[in-house]
């Protein structure tokens, strides 16, 4: 067959696209069960992180089960949602949709007899989808940890937010000021700060000023979310002018 | 009868494998020629200037470049044995897109075994996985190599280009994350008592024109080893 001719060509693309295309289509229905294995397991791990448990992937389930006592969705009215499953909840789509529809997964979280609410973020980075988690000890004001991930941030810059020097800082911090009124974590350049906890801000990444801004964003809207139900649920008083 | 149409049958193979006018040993010379130069007088990212977008933008710490590396190695020597392969059944008016799927083929695949098997690895790599399909070095190699040479010699010099582009990834990221973090797989490599005497890191180096400066370092100093790599006028 001439292969310089039409049909020829047309044939050969035709035959090494489908051939291309059923083998990705096969290797990715085959690796998906790993891969969806190692994104849960690591959601797990980053939930069991804020709360000052560290854990390997493997060991992650096991543990989430023994120490997160409750998996609670919300209405943005800060009424539970028995019927949605708040593990299974994607923040991603969730945030799309119209803010009456929109759920909100809190994990309760119990350490050696201690309560913890871990709240689940998701804001804009600078490249892409930034995302974290957040423990509030039972006062609701006060950080426990927090852990911080990204989709596409510079390596070295806007990335070294998951790095554990930088979460460490949100340890301690709180998340209303004075009087009650909900501020949230600010990161902020030429912080003057020091060790001071209760400025609600702590010092950022130099050279990662919009990674750091989107955390400051991320952290004050998605715990927003989140005042209605301490407040009718906690003893604490949250928010006094919300 | 059957022994001939045999041994008919393993030359046809060996012809297809290596070149047809020539014969030699596996790593013979020429084989070897194929490893050795691209890590010198013809590397790809120092003498060609190929692939410098990724060698700015993963050298910032030495795990992901080596890990960028051995993918961009798996890609470069497959997608050259492939397309080797299929060098005389290509249509010439569409070897380019034919290459393309190839690599991007093999691209997602190594993209979809990271994410599966290798996940913090993975997530380091980040995006740059993906853009191993824009790698000109990958590209070049097929154009200038597979599609005129045995599957494997094809294979070698896949190999030797990936090795010739690790190595200076390997080279720039070692010194950006020593000098800009103080660091070496991520450890503190530099003693306290250095920062004690007002020693700082360069945070400049974290940033990608420190690359391409530490890369033209690299050229030089090459170039004024062998100067038979200075261009005339």
């Amino acid at each position: 067959m001439d292969r310089n001719s039409n049909s020829y060509t047309f044939l050969f693309a035709v035959i090494l696209v489908a051939v291309v295309a059923s083998a990705l289509a096969f290797a990715a229905t085959q690796l998906q069960p790993a891969q969806a294995k190692n994104v849960k397991e690591e959601k797990m791990q980053n939930i069991l992180g804020t709360v000052g448990i560290s854990t390997s992937r493997d060991s992650a389930q096991v543990l989430f089960d023994k120490h997160i006592t409750q998996r609670i969705a919300l209405g943005a009215d800060g009424k539970e949602k028995p019927e949605v499953n708040a593990f299974e909840v994607d923040l991603k789509k969730e945030l799309k949709k119209p803010v009456e529809e929109q759920s909100f997964p809190l994990y309760v979280a119990d350490v050696e007899g201690v309560k913890y609410y871990v709240v689940p973020l998701r804001g804009k980075g600078l490249w892409d989808a930034i995302w974290g988690y957040v423990a509030l000890k039972d006062d609701v004001n006060t950080i426990k940890g927090a852990v911080f991930d990204h989709k596409g941030e510079t390596p070295g810059l806007g990335a070294e937010i998951t790095q554990e020097w930088f979460r460490k800082r949100f340890e301690d911090e709180k998340i209303l000021d004075e009087s009650g009124n909900f501020i949230g974590v600010s990161v902020a350049k030429g912080y003057q700060g020091g060790d001071n906890k209760d400025d609600n801000a702590v010092d950022a990444i130099s050279g990662a000023t919009i990674t750091g801004d989107g955390v400051t964003d991320m952290i004050s809207e998605r715990l927003k979310n989140y005042l209605p139900y301490f407040k009718e649920n906690t003893n604490v008083k949250v928010a006094a002018n919300l | 009868m059957a022994e001939e149409k045999d041994l008919k049958k393993k030359e046809e193979l060996i012809l297809f494998l290596s070149d047809t006018d020539e014969r030699e040993g596996l790593l013979g010379k020429k084989n070897r020629k194929l490893l050795s130069d691209p890590l010198t007088d013809n590397n790809p990212i120092t003498v060609q200037v190929l692939g410098i977008c990724s060698a700015l933008a993963i050298t910032v710490q030495l795990k992901p470049a080596i890990v960028m590396s051995l993918a961009v190695m798996a890609v470069m020597a497959f997608s050259n044995m492939i397309v080797s392969a299929l060098r005389n059944l290509i249509p010439s008016r569409i070897r380019i897109i034919v290459q393309l799927v190839v690599v991007a083929a093999l691209v997602i695949l190594v993209d979809q075994v990271l994410r599966a098997y290798a996940y913090d690895v993975s997530k380091q790599l980040s995006v740059f996985v993906g853009l191993i399909i824009t790698n000109c070095i990958v590209m070049g190699r097929l154009e200038a190599f597979a599609l005129g040479n045995g599957v494997y010699k094809s294979f070698l010099d896949g190999i030797g280009n990936a090795a010739g582009y690790a190595f200076i990834l390997i080279l720039v990221a070692f010194f950006r994350e020593l000098l800009g973090a103080g660091k070496l797989f991520g450890s503190e490599v530099i003693p306290e008592s250095f920062y004690d005497f007002g020693y700082a890191n360069n945070g400049l180096m974290l940033l990608s024109p420190m690359a391409l400066i530490t890369v033209g370092i690299i050229i030089w100093v090459q170039r004024s080893r062998n100067r038979t790599l200075i261009e005339q006028n």
